[in-house]
């Protein structure tokens, strides 16, 4: 093997890996091109000429962004809710010694294993059995986000829990510090990374969330059940805006959190 | 892990340790008090609509949502549904899996690049496989739709190599339904491969070189087993969704590749709920079977 030959056979698997990245990425630049699109007709989905107008204009398209509000209100109040109950959930499974924990954890992890059509589906059939039909809107969204974020939680707080050295703690009770002094200044900070990925993760699994959304939703219209209203009619270039901020925002949220547990780490 | 036994103590360094020993658990009444609220919420708007949806199954289809449903133990929604949509179910099935042996052969490159090759770039590129997930599903296989249509880059190339034939397309084919389910669910499979190859330290690698292995039994003798875990987890993680979804079937297909989703989807929509409940029941069980069958025989029961 020449030295070019154990070059590639050193580097290949790296070239491999950034190829797929590459691929993983491609998507992403066409909604970021899109975004600056300017189309010539209405249903037409080709780059036909570049344009400030959808950046400028991004609530142009009829109801498109009542639908974003729509999906941030039930995002936030989700996250809000699934997180305080999965954090809960997770100190119980972590910390405390009670009978049925091996069913407890078969519990929580089997919303994760339903696919989402019967999770959704199972939902509407609550729903519409019990009379509520009429009540499938805003709040039926709201209980269907918590129920498929709130596992998420738990798995993710667990992990950071679970890695936490116990030691900590009791060197807080030994210099005098009684439990709720000792959860608020040790044991909360040190979870809370944990909390806060959890928080993002339900946030953006209900804001991108479709499937259950779409069977549970009556009236109401999220940004997922617009854009694929919108895929059937012609798709307005103002979606594409949406999804290159959705992305950036991302990045941002994902390199800050990237960068903050760099800088914890070392010292725990 | 099933070689445990041979590996040195010290081997897992950056191995998270559970330090949540026996004796550290507090037993008593908090413990449930904690579980209450998110169990409840779990019992109520989880196991609760699991069993409606078992009873909705088993109505009397002649019903409507307006007359109301009898309840009459109608088990002949399930053999309806088997023979009007068991060609959807099979091709749910057949989809998911084949996305699934794709999102490995694209995953564990990349997994392994970032575990071990990627040195100070790890976490640029672990931010790199996680940011586009975070990018609206269905606005990136809207792209997907662009990026296969008929008068693009990618079709004009193909038709140019002759790959494809002058008139050849890949919107609206199996294929196309296929690509987007692997890119959809192509973290799901990254991440947990990474987590295992990350604890698996580089040195053992190293070891099994020194004593004359080839770089093909190294992987196979030692990579893949201990990467075995996140392996599994990852083609659940991706098997799972990619066989009850409808979102890449309905964009990128034709109505020929229309996967179980879509017919479930549809079935509600028009108001059957009966037959849409005792296909989703089908689907589930089926899903339940095939992921035992497959951990028993992964070995890898201790995950689940």
């Amino acid at each position: 093997m020449g030295r070019g030959g154990r070059w590639l056979g050193e580097h290949l698997v790296l070239l491999l890996g950034l190829l797929v990245l590459v691929y993983m990425f491609v998507p992403i630049f066409v909604i970021i091109l899109m975004s600056f699109n300017d189309p010539g007709s209405r249903n037409s989905y080709t780059f036909d000429g570049f344009t400030w107008h959808n950046w400028a204009n991004i609530c142009e398209p009829y109801q498109m962004c009542s639908s974003v509000g729509l999906s941030l209100r039930i995002g936030l109040l989700a996250t809000a809710v699934a997180t305080m109950l999965g954090t809960l959930m997770a100190f119980a499974m972590v910390r405390h010694r009670f009978r049925g924990r091996g069913a407890a954890s078969l519990f929580i992890f089997l919303p994760m294993a339903t696919p989402e059509i019967v999770l959704g589906s199972s939902l509407l059939a609550l729903f519409v059995s019990s009379g509520s039909a009429g009540l499938l809107g805003f709040w039926t969204i709201f209980v269907a986000h918590v129920l498929f974020c709130l596992s998420f939680v738990v798995v993710t707080v667990k992990a950071r829990l679970a890695g936490l050295d116990p030691r900590l703690e009791q060197a807080a009770m030994d210099l005098y510090a009684n439990e709720w002094q000792t959860f608020w200044r040790v044991t909360f900070p040190l979870v809370f990374p944990g909390i806060l990925a959890a928080a993002l993760l339900s946030f953006s699994l209900s804001f991108d969330d479709f499937i259950i959304t779409n069977l549970n939703a009556g009236q109401e219209v999220t940004f997922p059940m617009f854009v694929y209203g919108a895929a059937q009619r012609g798709i307005p270039p103002q979606i594409n805006v949406i999804g290159t901020i959705m992305f950036l925002v991302a990045l941002v949220v994902v390199a800050a959190g990237e960068v903050g547990s760099r800088r914890r780490t070392p010292q725990i | 892990m099933s070689a445990d036994g041979h590996l040195p103590a010290e081997a897992t360094e950056s191995t998270v340790v559970d330090h949540s020993d026996e004796d550290t658990r507090r037993r008593g009444l908090i413990g449930y008090l904690l579980l209450l609220p998110g169990g409840a919420w779990l019992a109520l708007f989880f196991i609760v609509p699991t069993v409606t949806l078992v009873s909705t199954s088993l109505y009397d289809p002649t019903g409507s949502l307006a007359t109301g449903y009898q309840m009459t133990g109608h088990w002949q929604n399930y053999t309806q549904a088997l023979s009007d949509y068991s060609p959807q179910l099979l091709r749910s099935f057949l989809y998911a899996l084949t996305a699934t042996g794709a999102c490995v052969l694209l995953g564990f490159p990349l997994a392994y690049a970032i575990a071990f090759k990627a040195g100070r770039w790890k976490n640029v590129m672990l931010v790199a496989v996680i940011a586009p997930f975070f990018t609206s599903f269905l606005i990136r296989t809207l792209a997907w739709q662009y990026l296969l249509g008929d008068n693009e880059f990618l079709v004009s190339l193909l038709r140019k190599l002759q790959i494809l034939g002058a008139d050849g397309y890949l919107l609206d084919t199996p294929f196309a339904v296929i690509t987007g389910l692997t890119y959809s669910f192509l973290p799901f499979m990254v991440l947990p491969l990474y987590a295992s190859l990350e604890k698996l330290d580089p040195r053992l690698l190293e070891a099994g070189a020194d004593l004359y292995a080839s770089p093909v039994s190294v992987f196979r003798r030692v990579t893949l087993p201990l990467a075995m875990p996140g392996l599994v987890a990852g083609t659940l993680l991706t098997f799972i969704p990619a066989s009850g979804d409808y979102i890449n079937s309905e964009l990128l297909g034709n109505p020929r590749t229309r996967m179980v989703g879509n017919e479930i989807q549809d079935l509600f929509a028009a108001g059957d709920y009966p037959t849409a409940s005792s296909l989703s029941i089908t689907l589930m069980v089926a899903i339940v079977v095939l992921v035992v069958v497959y951990v028993r025989r992964a070995g890898t029961e201790e995950l689940l």
